[in-house]
Formats: C-alpha cells, sequence, structure tokens
C-alpha cells in the first residue's frame, strides 16, 4: 500500500488524501456530497450506476469518482449543469426501467433512489416509463425479492460474495433484460448456498430486497454493520 | 385586480389531492378572497369554463374520457397543474400497465365476481392500453410530487402562483411524500 500523501482541489477547496483513496471517499471525509447508488462503504466499488460521474480537469471525459484514485495536483468539480443534467437523466432511466411506485413500495421514505431524486430536484421523468412485467419472488421464509424496484447496483451480489461468502446472488441476462439472481436463477427460498443471513437485504438501497410482514413506508434499512465487518477482517488478516 | 380563475379536477386518482387540498384548513378562507373557484369536483358545475388562469389536476390518463378531458381542459388553462404522483407519473393506477386492460377487468370482473360476471361495457369509459402520466399526453407547466402532496406544498403552490411566480417544487415534495 502506497501511504504517499496527495495534495487535491475538490470544488476549489484544497484536501488532502492517502495515495489509495477515491476521489468519493476524499469528498465523504471532507464532507462534500457526490451522489451515488451502487458505491457502498465496505464493499467493492463497481461504478455502476454512474451518478458519481465528477469533472476532472485535463480529462477529456466524465470519470466514476468511486473508482478514479486520486492524483498529486488533481482538479475536480462535483457540481455543475452538465453534471446535475447527466445525473438527473440516470435516475430519470432508472425510474422508467422498471416499476418504482414510491407511494406503495415498502421502502418509501427510506430508499436511496427516492431521496436522490428529491435531492437532485427530480419532479418528473421525462422518458415514457416502460412497465415491464416482473416477478415478485416470495419464496424465501423470511425475505422478500421485488424485481420491479431493482436498479441493479449489485450491492447484494457484492456483500454475498465478499462479506457473507455465500455468492447466493448474481446477475442474470444482459442491458434491459439484465436481472439479479439467486443460486441458477432457482427460487430464492430454494437456493441451497444462501444463510438466511439477510446482508442483502439491509445493504439494497431501494426496496427491492425486503423482509416479510414490512408493510408499505415500514422498510429501514440498517447497514451500520458493514464498515466494522470489513474492518474487523481487514484487521484479522 | 382580478380574482385567479382556479380550477380543479380528478381523473384517474383517488382523490386524496383533494383531500390534502381540503387539509389547508384555515388557509382556504385566505384563498377564497384571492381566488375564484370556477371549476371543481368540489364545487357543483358541470362545463368546464373558459378562460382558466391555473387547473390543478389530480389523477393520471387511463380512459378516452380522461385524455378527453384533459384535452379540453388543456385547451382552456393558462397553467396547467400536475398535482400529485397518479398526474406525474401515473403511481398506482400504472400497475394495471404490465398487464394490460383485459386480465385487469377480467380479474374484477369475471374471476372475482359472485353473481352477474361480465366487465361494463357501454356505461363507463374504455380502459385504454396504458394509464399514462399527464405529460405523454398535453403540455404540462408546473409539476407537484407527492402521494398526496402536503397541504403545505398545495398551498405554497397557490401562493407562488398568485404572485405571478412559477413554483420552484425543488426539495419540497418527493414522489411517494
Amino acid at each position: 500500500m502506497n501511504a504517499g500523501i496527495k495534495t487535491l482541489r475538490i470544488d476549489g477547496r484544497d484536501v488532502s488524501a492517502r495515495a489509495d483513496q477515491t476521489i468519493l471517499q476524499v469528498a465523504r471525509e471532507n464532507d462534500i456530497f457526490i451522489p451515488s447508488l451502487c458505491y457502498l462503504e465496505g464493499l467493492s466499488p463497481v461504478g455502476a450506476c454512474r451518478l458519481c460521474l465528477v469533472e476532472v480537469k485535463g480529462a477529456s471525459r466524465l470519470l466514476p469518482a468511486c473508482v478514479t484514485r486520486v492524483e498529486e495536483g488533481m482538479e475536480v468539480t462535483t457540481r455543475s449543469e452538465r453534471l446535475d443534467a447527466y445525473r438527473r437523466m440516470i435516475l430519470e432511466l432508472l425510474f422508467s426501467e422498471r416499476n418504482h411506485i414510491c407511494s406503495v413500495c415498502v421502502s418509501n421514505g427510506h430508499c436511496e433512489l427516492q431521496s436522490l431524486a428529491e435531492r437532485l430536484n427530480l419532479t418528473h421523468v421525462h422518458f415514457p416509463y416502460r412497465y415491464p412485467r416482473l416477478p415478485v419472488d416470495a419464496s424465501h421464509p423470511r425475505f422478500v425479492a421485488d424485481h420491479n424496484r431493482c436498479i441493479l447496483c449489485t450491492r447484494c451480489v457484492r456483500v454475498c460474495d465478499e462479506i457473507e461468502g455465500a455468492h447466493t446472488w448474481d446477475v442474470m441476462g444482459r442491458g434491459i433484460e439484465a436481472r439479479v439472481i439467486t443460486d441458477l436463477n432457482q427460487p430464492w427460498g430454494e437456493s441451497e448456498s444462501c444463510t438466511s443471513c439477510g446482508k442483502c437485504v439491509h445493504v439494497c438501497p431501494t426496496g427491492a430486497l425486503s423482509e416479510k410482514g414490512r408493510s408499505v413506508a415500514e422498510m429501514a434499512k440498517r447497514r451500520q454493520f458493514l464498515p466494522y465487518l470489513t474492518m474487523m477482517r481487514t484487521q484479522a488478516r | 385586480m382580478s380574482r385567479m380563475r382556479l380550477a380543479t379536477i380528478w381523473l384517474d386518482g383517488c382523490s386524496g389531492c383533494h383531500m390534502s387540498f381540503l387539509d389547508m384548513d384555515e388557509r382556504l378562507i385566505e384563498l377564497a378572497g384571492q381566488l375564484e373557484l370556477v371549476y371543481s369536483p368540489l364545487v357543483d358545475l358541470k362545463e368546464f369554463p373558459e378562460q382558466v388562469d391555473v387547473t390543478l389536476v389530480e389523477g393520471a390518463v387511463g380512459t378516452s374520457e380522461d385524455e378527453e378531458k384533459l384535452r379540453h381542459i388543456r385547451a382552456r388553462t393558462r397553467i396547467l397543474v400536475a398535482l400529485g404522483d397518479c398526474a406525474v407519473t401515473a403511481n398506482v393506477p400504472a400497475m394495471r400497465n404490465p398487464f394490460g386492460p383485459q386480465a385487469c377487468l377480467a380479474r374484477a370482473y369475471q374471476e372475482n365476481a359472485t353473481r352477474n360476471p361480465g366487465a361494463p361495457q357501454d356505461e363507463v369509459p374504455r380502459l385504454q392500453t396504458r394509464v399514462r402520466p399527464l405529460h405523454e399526453v398535453v403540455p404540462v407547466d408546473v409539476f407537484v410530487p407527492g402521494c398526496p402532496p402536503s397541504a403545505d406544498v398545495i398551498f405554497y403552490v397557490l401562493q407562488e402562483l398568485l404572485a405571478g411566480r412559477v413554483p420552484d417544487l425543488a426539495g419540497r415534495s418527493r414522489f411517494g411524500a
């Protein structure tokens, strides 16, 4: 690990960082808001949702802050009209892609997609909604997977693989047909690898994974455990 | 100055947004002095009038009648407000979209009917293939998300419109509310 210290500017502010840190990590440490959905502290970053795209001076394209390492003298812009427009567009595409009906969702009021839409001033979706017909898997005795609400952030896949070590979840299909699956696309309740630990449910940013018996707006997620688990394991090695 | 001519209408929705409108309570008296309610489910007028300044539209477009009404209103309204999630996103009424109207009618009027099965044919408007938010049918000027938007938000919207400003809903209400 390179323990060198880098100095860079984010939104005109001088900040210092360890050389192994990403722009997103440094921004969060300094209370600079960069929106994200697939990133979660304690899991490996994948740069999938593209919400954390930032402008870096000298770079010809926008860079995802969650997977871009800091560099000496870097000049990062996290807010601009262009970035706002792209971020709103990404959220609108997510809303139009599946059936996110906030008013009747278990995660209403506790959802990262919903609260980001509010924070980024999204008042309506310009794209026509797709209204796909998607399954709800309630075969597990304790949990429910509602594909209508899934944004394919793959937090469930990563937490199950990297933290629980079960790798029950994965992604099947490509593009618009992609879907998270349990085992070899078997019902969750019939999965032989699932340990029923519930980590996937609690890292899920929306109402896609929830505990059974939760009604509208009742599914608040508890994910404080994750950084501690990661820290303990890193130290144990 | 003449009072602002306000209309409200309720398409494919549950009336919850109108209940929220009534929840403005004593502020309604304050508003009554500044605006004239020219058409609404809350008043007994049959014809949507000409030259309406502001129309609050609750509900999505689910039937041919909804669409006709909305186009008629649009032509007679200066500022059209999509009030609430059904108007803004199609919300709960759109939950039938993945299945189609025939499957929904069959479930409601055939499979679960204990007597006289069969969907009504002529007495009620036909369901369209898809329920749509207002802005997929006509241009919308102001979007007020929320299920329902709170009375405070509706009051804010009307106050801003009365002051001749376009209300900025950023951070004031959200989908699902």
